[in-house]
């Protein structure tokens, strides 16, 4: 595989194209067109009920410039699985052109993946079509006003886990869906961020070209959500990495691999402190609630670094 | 060249899906429908079809990868019962407008709760209103009929609508019976190669699907939904003749059994039509004039041609294997007393709900029915118009 490079990326055409409506800064329609620059080939593109399918495909208009379907909200995976089993069939019985390659991508926000579509994301994985499902998670059910998910950090205050005199936001840590879909044993999983777009895009070849299902979890901003000036945002990312709030890792064939150490962890603050969701923890006596969730991201790291052979 | 042969009704679904040869299957199992699953899996596994087979965690994924498949181009079915159909529920009425030409079986079960398998239409009766044509048998030779004249009708290029192929559960999916099978070239002729104009896997010409249609644009996009079921009316009648002429067999909206002279009768779908002609017959021999109308297409309604087969009679029971609970009677009572509104017509229409659970309808049930619509003819009077039929009290 040859190497990302900014200046053809550049070159290339957009998938996605400028107007539509997502919010100024949003993170799912970079991650969309980065992850589209990893492949030449035609793509049907399978889009949960969400942001990314609200505002790209307003009739009589659309974004995308690949064949799209949107079915419903939990079903992205199992509808794009009927698409490729379509494929499958058709090809070979010779209804469609045998070097004709097509390749299939879903896309699905946290509340479309970690919750109300982890059957039909789990079903699919398991059955081994050869599709690409992403997870663009901005950690809470966004389009209808920032309500939790199991991807929300805990802490984090959203308007079903607000934080109010007695509870400080959502009470549970996130669930590691990453490690959930690993656990199918399919052929490639990752963890990935668009600040690192080099990281990602290589991430998305890989899933691109691998023969059997490959599942990305790609942390995506939300200006909205999160509570910060949109200008902020790749600093904010780097933060979650550098923090190790949001490792980047990837398994391929059941190899764990670490794919950003960093040099020295930086403490979880410098991820929590922009953000206005995470504004009460730094009220007077909640330092307790920060040494927990450090505590919680400390246990993670140790964890992934033996399950990466880095310990 | 057709073949006699002794089958179940699930065997006889399956050996249609077979002769069918679908592009893509998604089913789940779920009694009473189960064996269909089964055995076209085996045919799967046997390469007697072309099918890629996908193999659903639920029902739910079964009807959204059936979806994707037929948007996708592919001739694509499933197959369900009650509680799956319930499950499906979202994507079933998704399913309709798209307009994606989908061909389901549903083996008719009651739907939870309390939870039960056994035979009634509450499962099918519920998705009425989801935009889907339903088809109804009363036995496995009409469901394998219905199921192979179901691909013509809902791939039409004036339908391109799902259909539903109801069969009863246990009562027709379970009981063995002497039917004829096509010959497995003319089902393929009689179906002929589906081309969809839109498709997504012709990336040359990209599309999108299901895209948000907000205030604008649905009600128009409703209202071609309407109009596609006004079409299958005229679909199923041409589909019907040609299937006809094909085997000698079948009818178009509905069969009128001795209902030509009749005074009386009874109106009916599914299994419970070839209980009602055998107490027809022994009515008959003892000189009450009684028929039947055993309703073969619910959806879209024959609203005129029901009403004009009723309108002449004195007195009509309408059996509905389901309830509404809206407590004024069930669901195929409702249209068929609707549609007499506009005949002007003098009939009593009382309503029998019947056999909820798979509580079986005997033929002396149904002279039952006929005893009280004589009862009706001679007082002139109406005691009771919505009646539970052999309920305990």
């Amino acid at each position: 595989m040859s190497k990302v490079n900014l200046k053809e990326l550049s070159l290339q055409d957009e998938r996605l194209t400028g107007g539509h409506r997502l919010c100024s800064g949003c993170g799912a329609s970079i991650i969309v067109r980065q992850i589209l620059h990893a492949t030449d080939d035609p793509v049907v593109v399978g889009c949960a009920t969400g942001c990314l399918e609200v505002s790209t495909t307003i009739y009589p208009y659309t974004a995308w410039k690949d064949s799209f379907i949107h079915n419903a909200f939990e079903n992205a995976a199992a509808t794009i699985s009927g698409t490729e089993a379509a494929y499958r069939s058709l090809k070979r019985q010779g209804k469609i052109d045998e070097d004709k390659e097509v390749k299939f991508i879903a896309f699905g926000g946290d509340g479309g993946t970690y919750d109300i579509g982890f059957q039909s994301l789990s079903g699919a994985m398991e059955r081994g079509h050869n599709m690409v499902y992403v997870c663009y998670d901005n950690g809470a059910y966004m389009n209808t006003g920032i309500q939790r998910s199991s991807a929300t950090p805990r802490n984090a205050s959203t308007t079903t886990s607000p934080a109010g005199e007695v509870i400080p936001g959502k009470t549970q840590f996130r669930k590691e869906l990453t490690d959930i879909i690993a656990a199918h044993n399919i052929p490639y999983v990752a963890q990935a961020s668009p600040h690192n777009f080099k990281d990602l895009i290589r991430k998305a070849r890989k899933a691109f070209e691998v023969d059997g299902p490959a599942f990305l979890n790609v942390l995506s901003q939300c200006p909205r959500g999160w509570r910060y000036p949109e200008d902020q945002a790749m600093d904010i990312m780097r933060a979650g990495t550098d923090s190790c709030f949001w490792p980047l890792f990837e398994v391929e064939d059941g190899e764990w691999k670490l794919n950003h150490i960093p040099k020295e962890k930086a403490p979880v603050t410098d991820w929590l402190e922009p953000q206005g969701r995470f504004k009460h923890l730094f009220k007077e006596g909640n330092e307790d609630l920060i040494e927990e969730i450090q505590e919680q991201i400390d246990k993670r790291w140790e964890e992934l670094l033996h399950k990466c052979g880095e310990k | 060249m057709s073949n006699q042969v002794a089958l179940t009704g699930n065997e006889a679904m399956a050996q249609a899906m077979k002769q069918i040869n679908p592009d893509v299957v998604a089913a789940y199992p779920i009694t009473p429908q189960t064996e269909v699953v089964q055995m076209f899996s085996q045919f799967v596994a046997d390469g007697a079809v072309d099918t890629e087979f996908v193999t659903v965690e639920s029902e739910h994924s079964a009807m959204s990868a059936t979806v994707g498949a037929a948007a996708g181009g592919a001739r694509a079915m499933t197959a369900t019962a009650a509680n799956g159909l319930a499950l499906m529920w979202e994507i079933v009425y998704i399913a309709a407008s798209t307009r994606l030409p989908i061909v389901m079986p549903v083996v008719n079960r009651a739907l939870s709760g309390p939870i039960n398998i056994h035979c009634d239409h509450s499962d099918a009766m519920g998705a009425r209103d989801s935009g889907w044509i339903q088809l109804y048998a009363e036995n496995a030779q009409e469901a394998y009929d219905n199921a192979i004249q179901a691909v013509r009708i809902g791939e039409h290029e004036d339908v391109r609508l799902p259909v539903m192929v109801n069969m009863d559960g246990f009562i027709i999916s379970h009981a063995v019976e002497n039917l004829e099978l096509l010959a497995d070239e003319d089902v393929k002729e009689f179906i002929g190669e589906y081309t969809a104009e839109h498709t997504l896997l012709d990336t040359e010409n990209p599309i999108a699907v299901g895209p948000l249609d907000l205030q604008d644009y649905y009600f128009e996009h409703k209202v071609q939904q309407a109009e596609a079921m006004e079409n299958a009316q005229k679909v199923v009648v041409e589909v019907a003749k040609e299937y006809k002429n094909l085997t000698g067999r079948g009818f178009e909206y509905f069969e009128e059994y001795k209902l030509e002279d009749a005074e009386i009768a009874i109106l009916a779908l599914a299994s419970t039509a070839g209980t009602a002609k055998a107490a027809v017959d022994k009515l008959r021999e003892e000189g009450v004039k009684a028929g039947l109308l055993k309703l073969r297409m619910f959806r879209p309604f024959p609203a005129k041609e029901v009403a004009k087969a009723l309108s002449g009679l004195k007195a009509v029971a309408v059996m509905d294997r389901a309830d509404t609970f809206s407590t004024i009677g069930g669901p195929v009572f409702a249209d068929v007393r609707s549609a007499l509104y506009d005949v002007k017509s003098d009939v009593e229409v009382v309503n029998y709900i019947y056999g909820l659970g798979g509580r079986d309808t005997t033929v002396e049930d149904l002279e039952f029915v006929y005893n009280d619509l004589q009862g009706i003819v001679n007082s002139g009077e109406v005691n009771k118009r919505v009646k539970y039929l052999g309920v305990r009290e």
